[in-house]
């Protein structure tokens, strides 16, 4: 595990509202040459903490309105049966996310549509039809906020 | 509006966000100027809201991480915002979502250990106000995480 300092952690806060800051532009603004902010950034990710980017898009100004929050239960345990599942589910276009979890659900899947009847024809044709399917929960995502987390 | 260049673009760099940006100009089929012209455009308008770096809270030593869903008390019209205010002031918490559904409001938690998450959820968690029901799904693993759109 990697230790922090207090000049990490505030690199950490600004690359998680802002991903793609040049090495100068994150020195500057945390008093840091560029060279000693990009050995710092350098060894963050070396060391697993700084995992690439993720953009945020309006997704229903590029015409996808509805995202829904899927959990899913297979009907068969066993490894083949979540191998075999995993193997389908990744490969849905509309499944951002695929998380194997612990509890009332074996899966949790992000989904994203172009309306309610899109999404009823993902959730038909490609989730209830892969293999071992049992029950499925879901949920509507009205909203989203990423907080800092504890590097806040 | 987004025209088909747009569309190519954003495509090509949600499915690889780490991508160089001549590589994804050649496979948007434009110029790497056009490329970076189009990008601004499109941050200008919010169609990109922003672009955050990822990171992974178990390589920071935070080896639990877990889903909380809540069911709020809706009798209370202020339920919500109460709920969501007193959240934000968790450390823990990562994520915040609301939801038209079973389930009202998830959090997203991590933890260091069991014996940490235990304190965060008994001391913090269960002291937010107005929970009618909680339900825990504890993360194994991320199997796919991606922003991409099948535009």
């Amino acid at each position: 595990m990697i230790d922090l300092d207090d000049t990490d952690r505030a690199l950490l806060r600004g690359l998680s509202l802002e991903g793609d800051l040049s090495a100068g532009e994150l020195g500057r603004r945390l008093g840091l040459s560029q060279p000693a902010a990009w050995r710092r950034v350098k060894r963050l990710e070396e060391a697993g903490v700084l995992q690439g980017l993720r953009i945020e898009t309006d997704r229903a100004a590029l015409g996808f309105g509805v995202t829904v929050f899927l959990g899913v239960k297979l009907a068969a345990k066993g490894r083949g049966s979540f191998e075999d599942f995993e193997r389908a589910v990744v490969a849905i276009p509309e499944v951002q996310v695929v998380q194997h979890v612990l509890g009332l659900f074996d899966y949790r899947l992000r989904v994203v549509a172009r309306d309610i009847p899109d999404f009823e024809r993902v959730l038909r044709r490609r989730v209830m039809t892969l293999p071992g399917v049992g029950n499925v929960e879901a949920n509507v995502l009205l909203s989203e906020e990423a907080r800092p987390g504890p590097i806040g | 509006m987004l025209d088909d260049a747009d569309r190519r673009i954003l495509r090509h760099w949600l499915a690889e966000p780490g991508a160089p940006r001549g590589a994804l100009a050649e496979r948007a089929g434009v110029t790497p100027a056009t490329l970076g012209r189009r990008l601004e455009k499109m941050r200008a308008s919010g169609v990109i809201k922003a672009v955050r770096a990822r990171i992974d809270w178990r390589a920071l030593g935070y080896a639990v991480e877990v889903s909380l869903r809540f069911t709020l008390d809706k009798t209370n019209p202020r339920a919500f915002d109460e709920f969501i205010a007193a959240a934000r002031g968790v450390p823990e918490v990562v994520g915040i979502e609301t939801f038209l559904g079973r389930v009202d409001v998830r959090l997203n938690a991590v933890a260091r250990d069991m014996g940490h998450w235990q304190e965060v959820y008994r001391e913090k968690i269960l002291g937010l106000p107005h929970i009618s029901e909680v339900e825990a799904l504890m993360l194994i693993s991320t199997i796919k995480e991606s922003e991409g759109l099948p535009l």
